[in-house]
């Protein structure tokens, strides 16, 4: 069976790998974007400019990955107001609960090899590929 | 003075890092529920990609982190390293992480790729972002209210 490795999701990695670097080498934060933006809500003094100009450069990524020839998808597979509304809540909860999300524990924990993100990451794994399993396969 | 431009160093640093972490979701797929779920869909036509997305992000920062950055007391931009003091694995742990994939896969939508993908302004993806929100405003309140608190980030070096 021919496998080909797809450059873009490793390059997209690195990419991913560089930026957690910088923020932590250089100014001792942990690029978890759950954290980044829940820390947004709760703000406290010298905890807000830095994660809006982080959250800026995310958001502007997406206007300049296009001259690089990668776009927004134009539709999602799962669309309905309700079901994205129930997910996100979940989403929004269990990153909130367990202090982390994929970039949070997968990149960063599992990069210090903390033994929090490797429980953490494995389980949220294991349980999204049941849920997937679940909804497309069996309901 | 060396912490005002320590202070607009790492404010730029931010914005640098948060750009380089979208061209990442842009550039890995991973904005792209469809092949987040066709990774997660094991037993189905699988999209072994992300992991892929995963395996580059950690080969280059796992090095960085263990020979770099856990060496050094404090960071090169700030006083302090802001990292977790929290070793326990615990249920809050493993239920924010249970709750967190059950979300994730029920749409294929995390935090990175939904902040990632505003200026799309795609409805559905706006309301994911705002339930959320709402679902972090919701679990703050619960967990003040149910005692244990959030274990609280200490200025710890690298090295602990």
């Amino acid at each position: 069976m021919e496998f080909e490795i797809p450059w873009d999701a490793l390059f997209g990695g690195v990419l991913l790998g560089l930026s957690a670097s910088l923020l932590l080498l250089l100014n001792g934060r942990i690029a978890g974007i759950s954290g980044i933006v829940s820390g947004l809500l709760k703000p406290e003094n010298g905890e807000v400019l830095w994660r809006v100009l982080f959250v800026i450069g995310m958001v502007f990524s997406a206007l300049l990955a296009p001259k690089l020839g990668f776009e927004l998808p134009q539709s999602l597979p799962v669309s309905s107001f309700f079901w994205v509304g129930i997910a996100g809540l979940l989403v929004g909860i269990g990153t909130k609960i367990g202090n982390g999300c994929t970039s949070g524990h997968g990149i960063c924990g599992m990069g210090r090899l903390s033994g929090r993100s490797i429980v953490a990451t494995c389980v949220f794994m294991a349980v999204a590929v049941a849920t997937v399993f679940v909804r497309l396969h069996l309901l | 003075m060396k912490n005002l431009s320590q202070a607009v160093a790492s404010q730029l640093i931010a914005l640098v890092s948060g750009t380089l972490f979208g061209l990442g979701m842009m550039i890995s797929g991973m904005v792209d529920p469809d092949r987040v779920l066709g990774f997660l869909d094991i037993t189905g036509a699988w999209d072994p990609s992300l992991m892929f997305v995963m395996g580059g992000a950690l080969a280059v920062f796992m090095p960085i982190y263990l020979l770099v950055i856990k060496k050094r007391t404090a960071p090169v931009c700030s006083e302090r390293f802001r990292l977790s003091n929290n070793h326990m694995i615990d249920k809050k742990l493993v239920g924010g992480a249970v709750l967190f994939g059950l979300g994730w896969g029920i749409a294929g939508i995390c935090p990175g790729p939904a902040v990632t993908s505003i200026s799309g302004l795609n409805p559905s993806m706006l309301v994911f972002i705002a339930a959320m929100l709402l679902g972090m405003v919701i679990a703050n309140l619960a967990v003040n209210k149910y005692g244990k608190t959030k274990p609280e980030k200490v200025g710890v070096t690298a090295r602990s």
